[in-house]
């Protein structure tokens, strides 16, 4: 297997984040192409590619487009989600951080390619060096001719707006980003109506990923046959691979649907040299946790789901054998507990209560019976949340309790965490052999 | 007002409902298209749990209570299950779609248990001491579908205990189950979101923001500031404690006071506004404890405003009159009924005599009541010197109660404004001056797009939350708007003065079919404006009705307590009318008056003048009068006063011999709404006092007539006794606009209206209700208040030779020239201090350094006896 550098093409240029330097690799010449093409032969091609949602559900992006409403004159919105907020996932920004232009090109032809004349991007509200990236980005491309009133002269209006958000991670969630974009609580909206017939300020509108609208312009310029002569039938294309945890050379590698962690590890320099694949998540942590068993699964939709998991964000977090299972989930599930939105029973109160299940078992004061209760819990939370948000919060969970029930037992009986955290730590962590609290350090 | 060619119009044969039919826990269900399962279910009788739905609410799905198992066919027609079991509040049931709930459904029964666990997990265990214990759907349902002991052995959440979100609300936040009901009530059904959720995770809570954000009445709204500094302000918020399914939401009155299984209810209707508003009074060993919203889809649905669940202690205060009191050497003493019968039949007899007797018999009765005041001064006393209206009133309105009004039955209701195309508000504030019908217009807004047009001097809050379209009037100009709008429809010249863009969009819009032209009783005041909406509902075709403030105003106008008017729209001067009136009461044609007697107005006068020998006169409040100062010198000049009162009041003080008579909890009857419906209701105490028919009646007795309502059947029936009449009506009147006068400098002209929480007689002895009042200003526009020097907050004096209001200036977009001051609020009694009313021309000046206490004369003890 070999990289696909697509988007992380021009990573490597003089100041990649420049218009400049974007239009050197050629870029802009997909949003050429698609102005020359009728708007529905756009849609076709984006069909044709069989490109498929980057944000985490992988929906066909052709047949999201296809489900807007004829146009009836008034508005109808493209809304970029840039909320990358899972624990583990690490590619929107980095893409935004060194080549926005991909974004800013796709928003164009897609623009287009729906009859959208104002678009969004709502960008995760911590990352202000990223919001500034997109901002300039955003302005280079109006000052170019690229945005704005009569687009490359051919008659098309388009206007961007880039919004940060205040930091929640369930704003991530499109129903949820829309409210916030209008300015309300960002809580998951009641679907139906689904976006794309009452979406943003009840208009059509069209929620797609930052990956997936920056893959756009590629299928344009290069074609639907290049895109598809990558990745798999029913996963074409190249992806955006972010490797972190024990990994030697942790970051984002660009390959095509189908590689598998293997091979992505190879081109990493392996696992944290000296020790060995203890789990991994596919796709963040929301996604159902892997082992070494799993090291060739095909990284496609389709195969990582028949191995009871999902491909999500291709956040791939990797742990060796020094991490304790317990420790691990118990901090997923402080994110949970801290970003569910509070809407629905089964989330607001099942996280609150896990978190406090999981962090008693860690400090030892774990009971019998607790880990069936975590079992429980998450059934009671699983397919009876309002949004994914709740759902997700009991992967970590159920899957390491189906692989590890053991080390949870371990904390149980064992009054205690068997592991040292220091010794997982990547960066200089107080080892709990020697006691936080005596010695020197006041 | 309503022809029948519009009736037909309106009511085109429904088209037929397209329904849909499904299975539910083996059951086939036909229902119509649309229907949620979780309603679906309810109507055959299947519980299944909830807390975040609510019929009159949008679907949210928050609580996830209501799961249940759900399988539809696909497009082969085979069954499939979906994944996951579904909240059938926020499911639609489709053609063949099987659902098993928690009674059919191991999976139901399981995801319910999970979610109850849940909600109990962080529940306080405060049962015991929680009001909404015995009544608390969580209560109820951790019994049926909760686990008997606990898994949790954690920490629980928990917040300091309540907060106040206002005076009159508490909010502990431990108990809440956060199904948002009360935040989707005050923004969807209320429109004033004066909570809203805030902070997330297991700390999400309810919570109140800053008013800037809210965009609240300020200062105007302010009432007492929670510890945000935020100023509190809704009239419907004690509806968010009816809905609440746990015991959060709390009322300051209420709380701690009874159990639920202690109290007993009493289906009734409230008595502060025109609406008929359904309640249920709760009271316990003879003690109203609290007031609910009934239901009733027609009316309110189950919504009230605060005045109707919270003001009702007004019935049983300290100044109830329990005995007769009849006057000696100048003193009231009690006296026995026998006594005080003997004495006010003489003395009406001899008033009779000397000259006649004004009969003032205020605008609060039942229907059962009117009648019997209107037969007692027409066929006993044999006067027509009548009428009921105790504020700003005319003969141009009389004419039009007695054309458009009377007899008319139910004409437009609460639904056809839902579906007006259209609706213009003349003369009313429809949030303050009847509650309910300001909810039902935000229906229409909300779900089928009413325009509503507002005829006043600025956009008040409640406009602004309809919507609304301001049509800009100076009081006063309220006729030459209406009449520029019926101009435009009938193609006539419109008067050079007047905006033609405006006029058009309304009579445009009013000619659309199903359009509604509500008026309020303030058009009294106004030369032409009841004989402008006339022709406007004539030119465009839409339908109008009259929206009094008072309970009793409707009925009176149908039982004939105006001049010139006998029951059920007769007029007076018409002999068929005067015969067929004459045989329901039993008497000869001779004994009633043939020619129209005196208004209220004309009757003070002939007291104060001793052309008329005394007075009748029930349940006034004098300083609600248009000019209070008259009405106690005619009071006083009198030579004989009858008060039929249930409180003592400034009459008390003046009167000769006093009745007491029963306020609503104490007996049954029945009020007439706006709408023209008829609103039984039902004694909630058992009581001594005798209502009004029954102290006429035996009055009667006294002077030798019979009365016919000796007994509630008797009053009800007699009410009901007149065909419908057939004969000629009251000719319209055609009152003309006056042209407005310039406006001097240094004066403005005063615009005015009572609003919902203020200082009425109803409202007496509630402070938490009070401490939710909006505080009086003295709204002007930046051009008026700039010409008399002072700014926003400043203090203004609004004079006139009887004197001034000094009260905190804010200014508001509105008519230049004009200065609004509340009619009848703490410190602002205008009628009272300035013995002027709206249109008059008033003056307006900076106050001086110091600012008297802004007590104004005679306003602070509004209904208290002994005050003179
Ligand atoms: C809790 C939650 C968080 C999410 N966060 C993100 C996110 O940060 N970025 C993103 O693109 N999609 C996120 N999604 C998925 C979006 O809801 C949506 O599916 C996606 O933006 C659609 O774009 P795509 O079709 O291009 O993948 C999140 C979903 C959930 C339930
Ligand atoms: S599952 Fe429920 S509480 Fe959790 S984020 Fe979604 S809507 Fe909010
Ligand atoms: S206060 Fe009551 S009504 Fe409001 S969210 Fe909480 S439980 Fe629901
Ligand atoms: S009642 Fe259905 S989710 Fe709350």
């Amino acid at each position: 297997m070999t990289l696909t550098p697509v988007l992380t093409d021009t990573w490597d240029a003089e100041r990649s984040w420049t218009l400049d330097a974007y239009r050197d690799r050629g870029g802009y010449a997909g949003l050429r192409a698609a102005l020359a093409m009728p708007p529905g032969d756009v849609v076709q091609a984006v069909k044709d590619s069989g490109l498929r949602g980057r944000g985490g559900a992988g929906f066909p992006t052709g047949m999201k487009w296809g489900f807007l409403p004829p146009d009836d004159g008034g508005p109808r919105y493209l809304v970029v989600n840039a909320d990358e907020s899972e624990p583990g996932t690490c590619k929107d920004i980095p893409l935004l951080l060194a080549s926005p232009h991909h974004l800013v090109e796709g928003i164009a032809i897609t623009s287009y390619a729906i009859g959208c004349r104002h678009a969004f991007v709502y960008v995760r509200g911590e990352v202000l060096h990223v919001y500034r990236r997109v901002v300039n980005a955003v302005r280079e491309a109006y000052d170019a001719g690229y945005l704005g009133t009569d687009v490359l002269g051919t008659g098309f209006d388009l206007d961007v707006t880039v919004h940060a958000g205040a930091g929640a991670y369930i704003c991530g969630e499109e129903t949820a980003l829309l409210d916030s974009l209008e300015g309300l609580r960002g809580q998951p909206r009641l679907k139906p109506p689904f976006p794309a017939v009452a979406g943003l300020y009840a208009r059509p509108t069209v929620v797609n990923n930052v990956e997936t609208i920056a893959s756009v312009p590629g299928v344009l310029s290069r074609g639907v046959d290049w895109f598809r002569s990558m990745g798999t039938e029913r996963s074409p294309g190249h992806g955006l691979f972010s490797l972190s945890g024990h990994v030697t050379r942790p970051g984002q590698y660009e390959a095509p649907l189908g590689t598998t962690l293997r091979e992505l590890l190879n081109l990493a320099g392996g696992v944290r040299a000296g020790h060995e694949l203890k789990f991994w998540t596919p796709g963040g942590s929301s996604t159902p946790m892997f082992t070494a068993e799993h090291l060739d699964v095909p990284l496609d939709y389709e195969s990582v789901g028949a191995a009871r998991s999902m491909l999500g964000t291709r956040a791939l977090q990797v742990f060796d054998e020094t991490t304790c299972v317990v420790r691990a989930v118990s901090r997923w599930t402080d994110f949970y507990a801290h970003e569910s939105c509070g809407k629905c029973t089964p989330c607001r109160e099942g996280t609150y209560w896990m978190k406090q299940v999981l962090h008693r078992i860690e400090a030892g004061e774990g009971a019998d019976g607790d880990v069936d209760l975590l079992l429980d819990l998450c059934g009671t939370i699983l397919g009876r949340a309002f949004c994914a948000l709740g759902d997700g919060a009991t992967s970590p969970v159920t899957s390491s309790i189906q692989l590890f029930r053991d080390e949870y037992e371990a904390h149980i009986t064992g009054h205690g965490c068997p592991f040292d955290p220091a010794a997982a730590a990547l960066f200089p962590y107080p080892s709990r052999r020697q006691p936080i609290l005596a010695g020197g350090a006041r | 007002m309503t022809t029948t060619a519009d009736k037909a119009a309106q009511g085109a044969a429904p088209a037929p409902v397209e329904t849909v039919t499904f299975t539910l826990d083996e059951l086939e269900v036909t229902v119509p298209k649309g229907t949620l399962v979780i309603r679906a279910a309810e109507q055959v009788g299947i519980a299944i749990p909830r807390f975040c739905d609510h019929p009159l609410l949008a679907p949210a799905g928050a609580c996830r209570q209501c799961l249940v198992e759900v399988a539809t066919p696909d497009r082969e027609g085979n069954l499939r299950t979906m994944p996951k079991p579904q909240a059938s509040c926020t499911l639609e049931a489709t053609p063949g779609m099987v659902v098993h709930t928690q009674r059919t459904s191991e999976v139901a029964a399981t995801a319910q248990r999970g979610v109850m666990e849940l909600l109990l997990m962080n529940h306080p265990l405060d049962c015991p001491v929680c009001d909404k214990g015995g009544e608390c759907p969580l209560q109820n349902q951790a019994m049926t579908s909760g686990r008997a002991t606990s898994r949790f052995r954690d920490v629980k959440r928990t917040f300091p205990k309540p907060i106040a979100v206002s005076t009159e609300i508490l909010l502990d936040r431990e108990r809440c189950v956060l199904c948002q009901r009360c935040t989707r009530f005050s923004e969807e059904v209320a429109g004033d979101a004066f909570i809203a959720l805030q902070e997330r995770g297991a700390d999400q809570q309810i919570g109140r923001f800053d008013e800037a954000v809210l965009d609240f009445d300020v200062p105007a709204g302010a009432a007492r500031p929670d510890a945000t500094g935020a100023p509190f302000s809704s009239y419907f918020s004690g509806n968010t404690i009816q809905i609440c399914p746990v015991g959060a939401l709390t009322g300051a009155a209420y709380r701690f006071r009874a159990r639920p299984f202690d109290l007993v209810s009493t289906p009734a209707v409230a008595e502060h506004d025109s609406c008929g508003s359904a309640i249920r009074v709760d009271h316990r060993r003879g003690v109203v404890l609290r007031r609910l919203a009934g239901e009733d889809p027609a009316v309110n649905e189950e919504w009230i405003t605060d005045k109707d669940r919270f003001a009702f202690t007004w019935q049983a205060g300290p100044d109830r009159i329990t005995t007769p009191l009849v006057r000696e050497d100048g003193v009231l003493r009690p006296a026995s009924w026998v006594e005080a019968l003997e004495l006010a039949a003489e003395g009406l007899a001899r008033a009779q005599a000397a000259g006649g007797v004004g009969v003032l018999p205020g605008g609060r009765l039942t229907v059962e009541d009117a009648f019997a005041w209107s037969r007692f001064a027409r066929a006993v006393l044999g006067t027509d010197d009548v009428d009921q209206r105790a504020r700003v009133h005319g003969p141009e309105e009389a004419a039009f109660l007695a054309h458009a009004v009377a007899g008319t039955g139910v004409g437009v209701t609460f639904a056809d404004l839902e579906r007006a195309p259209a609706v213009l508000l003349a003369g009313l504030e429809a949030e303050e001056e009847a509650g309910v019908t300001f909810l039902r217009l935000r229906n229409g807004v909300r779900r089928n797009g009413t325009r509503v047009f507002g005829l006043a001097p600025f956009a008040s809050r409640g406009l602004r939350r309809l919507d609304g379209t301001l049509l800009p009037a100076a009081p006063g100009t309220e006729g030459e708007w209406l009449r520029a709008i019926a101009r435009q429809t009938t193609g006539e010249l419109l008067p050079a003065r007047v905006d033609a863009e405006p006029v058009a969009a309304v009579a445009e819009a009013l000619a659309r079919p199903g359009a509604v032209v509500l008026v309020g009783e303030r058009l009294a005041g106004v030369r032409g404006a009841y004989s402008a909406a006339l022709r406007v509902a004539a030119a465009t075709g839409a339908r109008l009705a009259w929206v009094p403030r008072r309970a009793g105003e409707r009925g009176g106008v149908e039982a004939g307590l105006l001049p010139g008017l006998l029951p059920g729209g007769r007029p007076l001067t018409d002999p068929a009318a005067r015969a067929e009136v004459a045989a329901a009461w039993g008497v000869a044609p001779e004994a009633l008056p043939d020619a129209p007697g005196r208004d209220l107005a004309g009757i003070l006068d002939g007291l104060s003048v001793g052309q008329l020998g005394g007075a009748l006169v029930g349940g006034l409040q004098l300083a609600d009068l248009p000019d209070p100062q008259h009405a106690r010198t005619a009071l006083a000049a009198a030579g004989f006063v009858v008060s039929l009162e249930v409180r003592a009041s400034e009459v008390t003080a003046l009167a000769d011999v006093v009745l007491p008579v029963a306020p609503p909890a104490e007996r049954a009857g029945s009020y007439w709404n706006w709408e023209g419906r008829v609103r039984p209701f039902g004694q909630a105490l058992e009581s001594a006092a005798l209502p009004d028919h029954r102290v006429l009646h035996a009055l009667a007795e006294q002077l030798g007539a019979d009365l016919g309502a000796a007994t509630a059947l008797e009053a009800h029936r007699a009410a009901g006794a007149l065909p419908a009449w057939t004969g000629r009506r009251t000719p319209a009147p055609t009152a003309v606009p006056p042209v407005p006068a310039p406006v001097e400098p240094g004066t403005a002209v005063l615009a005015s209206w009572h609003l919902l929480l203020d200082d009425g007689a109803l409202q007496t002895g509630e402070q938490f209700l009070a401490g939710t009042a909006k505080r009086a200003v003295a709204r002007m526009s930046a051009t008026t208040a700039a010409a008399v020097d002072v700014f926003d907050g400043d203090l203004v004096t609004v004079s006139t030779d009887r004197g001034g209001i000094t009260l905190p200036v804010q200014v508001t977009p509105m008519v230049d020239h004009v200065v609004w001051l509340p009619l009848a609020s703490a410190g602002c009694r205008v009628h009272d201090a300035l013995g002027a009313a709206p249109g008059d021309v008033v003056r307006i000046a900076p106050a001086a350094e110091t600012p008297a206490p802004s007590e104004p004369p005679g306003g602070a003890g509004t209904g208290r006896g002994g005050a003179r």
